[in-house]
């Protein structure tokens, strides 16, 4: 790709981020991920005990990706904060992917939690990339408290329904000061090409490669995707007409 | 410095799980010298908290393919040995063939249980695609509204406990030695190959020493680095509800989201499983049961009449690909047969026969091939496309 995703102080080649969860074991994990070639990679923080493991999750990524903790799961600003602080201490990195989930159902953000939470984690030193609804609003707030970049979803995590508001995301895209990533509700590769069409500055996706029939491929895909969808943004779409317009020359017809 | 040459065991097999004990029966049967150790009971490990099941198709997952060759190889191999293990032990090992129901209870569940199925066809598996009327003509206590069901003639089970006891009778009535709450805590090295083992300041002296230790595998902190394996304890919380024998609720073994239910023939009704990545922790908690019975009720809601019977915790021995190591390791002499994860119950048989072979003739069994320590190491991350 002809230039860097840049986030607060670090730069990356790539713009394809993947999560680490739900794939069908570790081994098919590592391939998708090798296949993907994403440099930043989510792992949710758990309550784990250390002893016994011949191998931690952590063991096996660190070194190879930059890691990004996530607060998965969490409901309340108090948790959030916790939760990265302790992802802080274990994984010794001040960023953090925030998740502040306000409805079980729908896993959609709580947004005015979110916002609270981000600004606590930046007076405290994180680099926040906030989990966010698809709404200018809630994005331009996030930015304001001081976010590294924000991740507005396509349709609710999981459900690889794709962008359901194209015009949401192309509006967050062209308002934001800081870079947009896609998170969540990509479904296949033309999914992530359509948020990087948009104007994402990446896509952040994980069960649409880990649950796929085959997710080594899908991995590919989807590096692919993001690809051809930031270099069709580059280089311009052109213009919808109503009618055809041929591409060869009218003139010097064989015949009448 | 007590020697124990006298013996003159050939073999010493390290844990008295199914696997352990599989293969020290078959190599006892063949006439080979053969002591088991074991730093508890025999069968009370990963053997103890696993359901039995026998399912080599509702299971299978993408990137698994290789595993799911050796899960028919020996499913294949289930018959016969019920019957070689039931005549050598005189008891009953409870095999039940009414099969496996996997259960859509909502429409979006059942999106994802064809998409499933249609993965699993593809593979060649016999699976059937039934309606909620047609799961509930085979189970007549499944939730009303169940949105579809895959139905699987060949994935049976067996009492897993009762395997257990089965194959260390056996292995004993062939003249096995097993040493309980006997624990391990070296391999006597000569020239660079193992030669036996040591329990405290006891030497144990045997040409072939076999790893079986299931989910304490990587936590063996003398084994040699050279000879070590990705195996991990995954935590699983299970539950024993006990149902009227002469009117079971359920009868096939049932999948549901999140949940399996395994029906006994003595009225046992086992719920399973959580998968918590929490080491050695064998903390039974109000979340993992809440899950555990929250998930079964949905399928079943019959349920709740039953009473808790039992409550265990274990740990799969699971491998970075969650298929199991077969094989010499890097050491001479040392050979791993560990890290089956979910599947140690179902792969026991052909476990047992792989590394017979590989001991008495120095074969390995087609199926078993690629399954050795090595594919670790030589792996090629290799990237698609």
């Amino acid at each position: 790709m002809p230039d860097d995703l840049i986030i607060a102080d670090k730069t990356f080649s790539s713009r394809l981020l993947l999560g680490t969860s739900g794939y069908p074991n570790r081994q098919v994990m590592l391939d998708a991920l090798e296949a993907g070639a994403p440099e930043i990679v989510t792992v949710s923080v758990r309550r784990i005990s250390l002893e016994g493991y011949a191998e931690s999750m952590v063991d096996l990524l660190e070194g190879k990706y930059h890691l990004l903790p996530n607060t998965a799961g969490c409901e309340t600003q108090r948790d959030a904060v916790l939760t990265a602080q302790l992802a802080r201490e274990a994984l010794q990195t001040p960023w953090v992917k925030l998740e502040l989930i306000g409805d079980r159902e729908t896993l959609y953000p709580d947004s005015e939690q979110l916002v609270l939470a981000a600004a606590e984690l930046v007076a405290e030193g994180f680099t926040v990339l906030p989990y966010c609804g698809d709404d200018p609003v809630v994005c331009q707030k996030l930015a304001d408290v001081g976010c590294a970049a924000v991740m507005p979803l396509g349709a609710p995590i999981g459900s690889g329904m794709g962008i359901c508001n194209p015009y949401n995301i192309a509006l967050i895209c062209a308002r934001s000061p800081v870079p947009v990533i896609l998170d969540a509700g990509v479904g296949t590769a033309s999914d992530a090409a359509l948020a990087m069409e948009l104007g994402c500055a990446a896509v952040l996706l994980n069960t649409a490669v880990a649950k796929s029939r085959d997710p080594v491929a899908m991995a590919a895909a989807m590096r692919m995707g993001v690809e051809a969808g930031y270099l069709a943004r580059r280089a311009g779409r052109i213009p919808k007409r109503s009618y055809a317009e041929a591409s060869s020359p009218q003139l010097g017809l064989i015949g009448t | 410095m007590p020697d124990k040459t006298s013996n003159k065991a050939s073999v010493a097999v390290i844990g008295a799980g199914v696997c352990g004990l599989g293969i020290a029966w078959r190599l006892a049967q063949a006439g080979r010298a053969v002591e088991v150790f074991d730093k508890g009971e025999a069968g009370r490990g990963a053997t103890w908290a696993a359901a039995g099941m026998l399912a080599s198709g509702v299971e299978t997952e993408p990137g698994e393919q290789a595993l799911l060759a050796l899960n028919l190889a020996a499913r294949r191999l289930w018959p016969d040995f019920v019957r070689d293990l039931e005549a050598a032990s005189g008891i009953d090992l409870g095999y039940r063939d009414e099969g496996t129901l996997v259960v859509a209870p909502t429409r979006d569940d059942a999106e994802q249980l064809r998409f499933t199925y249609e993965f699993q066809r593809g593979l060649g598996l016999d699976l059937a695609w039934l309606n909620g009327a047609g799961a509930r003509a085979r189970e007549p206590h499944l939730r009303a509204g169940i949105a579809g069901a895959v139905y699987s003639a060949a994935d049976h089970q067996v009492d897993n406990r009762q395997l257990a006891l089965a194959l260390k009778t056996a292995f004993l009535r062939a003249g096995g030695i097993l040493h309980e709450h006997c624990e391990v805590t070296g391999l006597d090295m000569e020239a660079g190959a193992v030669r036996g083992l040591w329990v405290g300041e006891e030497r144990h002296r045997a040409e072939t020493v076999v790893l079986a230790a299931g989910p304490w595998t990587g936590a063996l902190d003398w084994l040699p680095a050279a000879a070590r394996a990705p195996v991990r304890p995954v935590k699983g919380q299970v539950l024993t509800l006990g149902m009227d024998p002469l009117a079971p609720l359920l009868t096939h073994v049932l999948w549901a989201p999140k949940i399996y239910l395994v029906p006994r023939r003595d009225g046992r009704l086992l719920v399973g499983a959580t998968v918590e990545e929490k080491g050695f922790d064998e903390t039974l908690t109000a979340g993992g049961v809440y899950e555990l019975l929250d998930a079964a009720w949905r399928p079943l809601p019959a349920i709740e009449e039953l009473p808790i019977l039992e409550t265990c915790v274990g740990f799969r021995p699971t491998s970075r690909d969650d298929a199991p190591i077969l094989g010499a390791s890097a050491l001479p002499g040392l050979i791993l047969a560990t890290g089956h994860h979910r599947n140690g119950i179902l792969l026991a048989p052909v476990t047992a026969e792989a590394m017979a072979r590989l001991i008495l003739d120095g074969e390995t069994l087609p199926e078993a091939r690629g399954f050795g320590p090595e594919r670790f190491a030589r792996r090629k991350l290799a990237a698609a496309v």
